[in-house]
């Protein structure tokens, strides 16, 4: 009999508890020194990608970005550029869209693909399909830029952020956090600006 | 002469606007015109707002008279925000006798002020003060509105000369009235 009365006592902390679990999985993301999750997500050449099919690279510089954020836009040049500086040197470009392509069909497969082609796109450019990888960096906005270093642990979390401190003038930027944490990161030294904040396009669900 | 071509950009700037193109792209077309489209812009007439780097902007944050003033963090880009917009503005008209102003910062883009901005508040008649904040050093301003913002935009924040309160995220009407009547 008693037990019978705690049973849904039981049940609801059961399913509370399973809430906020799911909660935490989506909006925690990652800090510096976690470990990134691999992936397998369509890239615009039909192929599937995951950070695994990499080897003899360094790391991976994952950008969440689209089509149709001005601020994305703004950045689009100059991750062409990273992508051309580093992954020479180990440390290619993935770019991952992460927005709903029903909600923002700007972004949808099919623009990816033209937009990538306009713009010469030199790196995988993914569909984050069912928006279930972006929760899990943390990403909240566009551009959001993860640098991973691959090591024997996995792929760890190096810095978080924006590209650098201009985004309205390549010409102006005073400060590169993207190149300065991956030339960090590459001579081995500890990174000096980790995380920097950015106002951009907040990810349609 | 150049009102003609200012007249032929906006029209350009309208119609690829409703194709929720690019910035890039406008951009490209505009080229295609002549000259700079940076160039043509600042040639414009003068934008209707107040534009500020964040120094000059932050006063507006640190107001000490006897009002409670509600600062939303806005784009013309930001579907949320347009979607909260409404609820904004009727607060202001019922909660203006009591000592409330709302201040709506935009944060559109230079290409977007004449094209975008400027139509979209008069489109909605909108009542709030209107200012633009223009500083790319977002990483160094972000935290001092307040140290836990993410950069996320809708964000708004709500304060007086004795307490204040930042939310990053969006509000519906009952949710902000919730919050401002902390204030009254």
């Amino acid at each position: 009999m008693k037990m019978l009365k705690i049973f849904p006592a039981l049940l609801l902390i059961f399913v509370l508890g399973a809430f906020s679990t799911i909660e935490n999985a989506i909006y925690d993301g990652y800090d510096i020194g976690d470990t990134a999750t691999d992936f397998s997500l369509k890239n615009i050449d039909g192929q599937m990608v995951s950070l695994s099919n990499y080897e003899n690279v360094k790391g991976f510089l994952v950008i969440f970005t689209c089509n149709t954020c001005p601020y994305a836009v703004a950045y689009e040049d100059r991750i062409v550029a990273l992508d051309k500086k580093y992954k020479s040197k180990g440390v290619p470009v993935i770019a991952i869209m992460p927005n709903n392509p029903d909600t923002k069909p700007g972004d949808n497969f099919e623009n990816m693909k033209k937009r990538a082609k306009e713009k010469g796109f030199t790196f995988p450019y993914l569909l984050d399909e069912g928006q279930e990888i972006y929760p899990q960096y943390g990403a909240t906005r566009t551009p959001h830029v993860y640098l991973l270093e691959k090591t024997d642990a996995g792929n760890i979390v190096r810095y978080i952020g924006a590209i650098d401190d201009n985004y309205k003038n390549a010409s102006a930027v005073e400060e590169k956090y993207v190149e300065n944490a991956v030339d960090s990161m590459l001579a081995g030294e500890e990174i000096e600006v980790q995380t920097t904040k950015a106002i951009g396009c907040s990810i349609k669900v | 002469m150049n009102r003609l071509v200012t007249l032929l950009i906006s029209a350009l700037f309208l119609l690829i606007g409703c194709k929720s193109n690019t910035n890039e792209d406008v951009k490209a077309v505009a080229l295609d015109g002549s000259k700079d489209n940076t160039e043509l812009i600042e040639e414009q007439d003068e934008v209707k707002f107040p534009i500020y780097d964040f120094e000059s902007f932050k006063p507006l944050l640190n107001k000490e008279d006897d009002k409670t003033y509600i600062v939303n963090f806005w784009a013309t880009w930001c579907k949320p925000c347009i979607e909260e917009m409404p609820y904004f503005e009727k607060t202001y008209a019922e909660q203006k006798q009591n000592g409330v102003e709302l201040v709506l910062v935009s944060l559109d883009m230079p290409a977007m002020w004449k094209t975008r901005l400027e139509p979209f508040v008069e489109k909605r008649g909108l009542q709030g003060k209107v200012v633009i904040l223009d500083d790319p050093k977002m990483n160094d301003w972000i935290p001092k509105v307040d140290e836990n913002w993410g950069g996320g935009i809708p964000a708004t924040l709500i304060y007086n000369k004795e307490k204040r309160a930042f939310f990053e995220r969006g509000f519906t009407y009952e949710e902000l009235n919730e919050e401002l009547k902390k204030f009254l």
